[in-house]
């Protein structure tokens, strides 16, 4: 803030700046769009700092209007733009709306403004804005910034701009130097502006420089295109995997089909809920954290569900599992049933903490969202947690145990209907998990496990019963297939087709990618 | 004894409520159909409908009733079962003898309920956008034909102050109602010189919610030009939607998108700080300032407060179809005034031209021929609160043209209801 303050009184010195009017504060906040517009322009040659701070605010959506008096309104306090005094705020003021054209205009004329700003960042994410809307009227002025300038980023980044800028030149010379030079430019923005300029170029030499650059920034974009549909469906994969990985303990190792999966994951979703809204009640300051406090509390909530499930119900079924099939359906009945009388048939609102939304621009036009890279990271942790705990302690050498050959485990002393609950406990505690994460990407609401119950039982199938591993390879593979052909199909197609290639494959490989291989002594 | 009184002053106090239909009363009352799926996965966007006609009733009520009798509702639950919309229909005109039936939302239901109200003439009253293409001398349409929502929101966008959109992209669930949509947009686009290769169409299955390829298509497409989106994503697959966009970094200034289901009722329970600056177009928005709008909103509070509507009791919200059925409510009181009679074809003759002062704040008329409302269109801007802006409005009501002129072979239909000869 101090920053801003003092770059706008650097401002004030160089340009002979012309003060506010209250008229000119009138035109600027009240009327149809275009004449706003024209104010802001004039406004714009040689502002005060009274004009910029109220462009900001009418960029913050934070200026109101009674009568012809216009209000700059920050902490529910109104301040008059003129003199920057604080003056009691009209009830019946309105608030000044900004239309999506109007929105951009202010975004502009502000990032013209910060040109000359001392700090280097304010200047090149100034200069980031104002090649989103090239105005030719604005060439003089970013001449001069450019031929100022001394950092080399900025600089290279106005030189693009300024390249643009005399794509539209009278001077044939220049739109050839022009043309060619934007050719080492990267991004998507410039292509449209080759694009448009191509339409209308009439000069020979002029177009072949323009399809010249095309090409070159064509054949740069192709590899972000390629990378994002491999991330896309690694992203789908994680999510698939997530969902299958519990299943794959419950119904892969433990044989039970597991209707009530679904439902799960849709008590670890409304766990962290709960968990959002205690935070955003008695924490706010941590509430960027509650994601974190989430993961636990949706696992133990869905594994306790899952303990008590097995305990009264599950157990009594074992072998038995067109019952299983029944039961498990009908609990998941019940649990939605509850949920929608807990939490009302709406869905809920989930929001991503500040720390998950957005995403890293890799590339121009290569950006991968901070919540999908999260939900990758987190499902290996997972699978990692899961692979370690199966292959590594007791317990896992106990389900292993159980799984392979009940009666003879028992002969060892293992308490298998214990180890059957834990397991059960464990499997659905991942699909709490599961819960979670899905809570970041998607809705929550009663219906949630619904949607991905069949995906589930699709992976842990095409996997092979009773394999980690062959989970893994199902639901990565799946992911990437469905996003290829979606690229290629559309959504609808490449969901039939994925269907059709596990059906096929299924009936060549009933066993799945991976066969339980040795002896199960168990059929 | 005592049992007995408590038993009389219950059905005593549903009768009052207008939940029962008792045979004693059914003499001197009229009865009102009310065909709202209560249950099923239409039950959060119909049973607020439900409850708008009932407190339409009991206002109606309050103020004497019509024609000197007392309304009375009939309140079935065709549960989101097309079919079973037709059957509850002809059970409320058969058998309950109903004078007019507010009811149906999706086209489905009512391509359902269609023949039945044609067979017994009886008349029903369709609070809902839709996608044209019919025209019934039995129903009153007082949602949005095409031209009144999807083609006004197109011409806004390609507007200079709408952002002067170039390419398009046609985004929207596989069913009816998208699909012939697109196909009207399709056309006009192209009647307004856009090249075929500035088009794209795409279509998700429902409740998809993976929109990753989808918002990167958009993303590349969008390098080619100013590109705008026109979204008839329905339901909750909007969330995961808008989601992506704002991670992927295209903001509503740069790619806007504009949908047609996405309404006050449907932001409820939603995170609304990706959607901020979206566009929806509708006829309606809660926070349009009017005089009928702040007597509509209030009775709608009161009413969700008194009678504990799940929701609203906490938070009450109105939206475009609860408006509509209100203005069609309203219309048929007058009309059955202006007749002296529930008789159907009375009603219906005096239906056209009636005028009602609408919350949207214009004065909302039923055209004189064919079934439709007069709408103004407003284009809102999603708020942090889940509420509109309104940035723009047609200057006046618009006519409804329920037979699109962009779709070839329409041409030479009447804008009328054709009534077979007998």
């Amino acid at each position: 803030m101090r920053r801003f303050v003092l770059w706008l009184a650097l401002l004030c010195v160089f340009a002979p700046a012309q003060a506010l009017t209250p008229e000119q504060a009138l035109a600027l906040s009240r009327g149809d769009t275009s004449s706003r517009i024209a104010a802001l322009n004039a406004a714009l040659d040689a502002p005060d700092d009274r004009t910029v701070s109220l462009i900001q605010a009418l960029a913050d959506d934070a200026v109101r209007v009674s009568g012809t008096a216009v209000f700059i309104v920050r902490d529910d306090k109104g301040f008059d733009p003129v003199s920057g005094a604080e003056v009691a705020l009209p009830a019946a003021a309105e608030e000044v709306i900004n239309n999506n054209q109007m929105r951009s205009e202010l975004d502009a004329a502000l990032a013209f403004v910060k040109l000359s700003s001392p700090d280097a960042e304010v200047r090149l994410a100034a200069v980031k804005t104002l090649a989103g809307e090239p105005d030719e009227a604005k060439l003089p002025a970013i001449q001069k910034a450019f031929a100022a300038e001394k950092v080399p980023a900025i600089k290279e980044a106005l030189g693009d701009l300024r390249y643009a800028l005399l794509l539209g030149s009278a001077d044939r010379a220049k739109r050839l130097e022009a043309a060619t030079a934007l050719g080492d430019s990267g991004t998507p923005a410039t292509k449209t502006l080759l694009l448009e300029r191509l339409k209308t170029e009439s000069d020979a030499q002029v177009t072949a420089a323009l399809k010249g650059s095309l090409a070159a920034i064509e054949s740069r974009l192709a590899w972000g295109e390629r990378l994002g549909v491999v991330f896309t469906g690694v992203s789908l994969g994680s999510i698939l995997l997530l969902v299958a990985l519990g299943l794959a303990i419950t119904y892969g190792l433990m044989g039970v089909i597991n209707m009530a999966h679904g439902e799960l994951m849709m008590i670890g979703a409304y766990a962290t809920y709960v968990v959002q809204n205690i935070f955003r009640t008695h924490f706010p300051g941590a509430f960027d954290a509650y994601v974190i406090a989430a993961i636990p509390v949706s696992f133990l909530a869905a594994a306790a569900v899952g303990a008590v499930l097995e305990r009264s119900v599950i157990r009594w079924l074992y072998g038995r599992p067109l019952e299983t099939l029944l039961a498990t359906w009908g609990i998941s009945l019940i649990l939605m049933q509850a949920v929608r009388n807990l939490f009302g048939a709406q869905n809920v609102p989930v929001e991503n903490p500040a720390w998950l939304s957005g995403g890293w621009q890799v590339m121009s036009n290569l950006t991968l969202p901070y919540n999908r890279i999260a939900i990758i990271a987190f499902a290996m942790l997972v699978l990692a947690g899961v692979a370690a705990l199966i292959a590594h302690t007791r317990l896992g050498l106990f389900v292993r145990g159980v799984t392979q050959n009940r009666k003879m485990a028992a002969c060892m002393g293992v308490n298998t209907a214990r180890v059957d609950t834990y397991a059960f406990a464990l499997g659905s505690g991942i699909a709490g998990l599961a819960g979670c994460a899905l809570s970041q990407v998607g809705n929550v609401g009663p219906d949630l496990g619904q949607s991905y119950i069949v995906d589930s039982f699709m992976v842990v199938v095409l996997g092979g019963v009773g394999q980690l591993a062959g989970t893994v390879y199902a639901a990565l593979g799946l992911g990437v297939l469905n996003k290829l052909l979606e690229g290629w199909q559309g959504a609808v197609l490449a969901k039939i087709m994925v269907l059709v290639f596990i059906v096929i494959f299924i009936q060549k490989r009933p066993q799945g990618i991976f066969a339980m291989k040795g002896r199960s002594a168990e059929a | 004894m005592q049992r007995r009184f408590a038993l009389k002053l219950t059905t005593a106090a549903m009768a009052a409520a207008g939940m029962l239909p008792l045979s004693a009363l059914a003499a001197d009352t009229i009865k009102v159909g009310v065909l709202h799926s209560l249950s099923g996965t239409m039950a959060i966007s119909e049973s607020v409908l439900k409850d708008t006609v009932l407190m339409m009733i009991a206002d109606q009520n309050a103020k004497g009733g019509l024609l000197g009798k007392k309304l009375e509702a009939v309140v079935v639950d065709p549960a989101s079962n097309w079919p079973l919309f037709a059957e509850k229909a002809r059970q409320l005109i058969t058998q309950d003898k109903v004078a007019v039936t507010f009811g149906c939302w999706t086209s489905v239901s009512r391509k359902s309920v269609l023949p039945v109200f044609e067979e017994l003439n009886s008349l029903l009253f369709y609070p809902v956008q839709y996608e044209g293409e019919e025209l019934s001398k039995n129903v009153f349409y007082t949602g949005a034909a095409p031209n009144q929502q999807a083609i006004p929101a197109v011409e806004y966008l390609m507007s200079k102050e709408g952002g002067g959109a170039k390419r398009w992209v046609l985004l929207g669930t596989d069913y009816v109602y998208p699909r012939t949509t697109n196909k009207i947009l399709r056309a006009f686009l192209k009647s307004k010189g856009v090249d075929e290769k500035d088009i794209v169409e795409t279509y998700t299955p429902f409740g998809h919610a993976d929109y990753q390829t989808i918002v990167a298509d958009i993303k590349k497409f969008s390098a080619g030009g100013k590109t705008a989106v026109v979204s008839t994503i329905n339901g909750d697959s909007n969330v995961p939607f808008y989601k992506e966009l704002g991670n992927a970094g295209l903001k509503a200034k740069d790619v806007p998108v504009v949908a047609f289901s996405v309404g006050e009722e449907e932001l409820r329970g939603v995170d609304t700080k990706p959607l901020v600056g979206h566009l929806a177009a509708w006829n309606y928005f809660m926070s349009i300032k009017s005089p009928a709008n702040t007597e509509f909103i209030k009775k709608w509070s009161d009413y969700a407060k008194a009678n504990n509507v799940p929701g609203h009791k906490d938070k009450p919200l109105t939206n475009d179809p609860m408006e509509a059925t209100y203005i069609g409510f309203n219309m048929w009181v007058q009309a059955v005034k202006k007749a002296g009679t529930t008789d159907v074809d009375k009603v219906i003759t005096a239906m056209g031209g009636q005028t009602f002062p609408a919350p949207s704040g214009i004065t909302s008329k039923m055209d004189e021929k064919n079934h439709h409302l007069w709408k103004s269109v407003f284009i809102g801007e999603i708020r942090a609160d889940g509420q509109f802006n309104v940035v723009w409005k047609t200057p006046g009501p618009v006519r409804a043209q329920p037979w699109s002129p962009f779709i070839p072979e329409n041409k030479g239909k009447k804008d009328e209801p054709v009534i077979a000869k007998k």
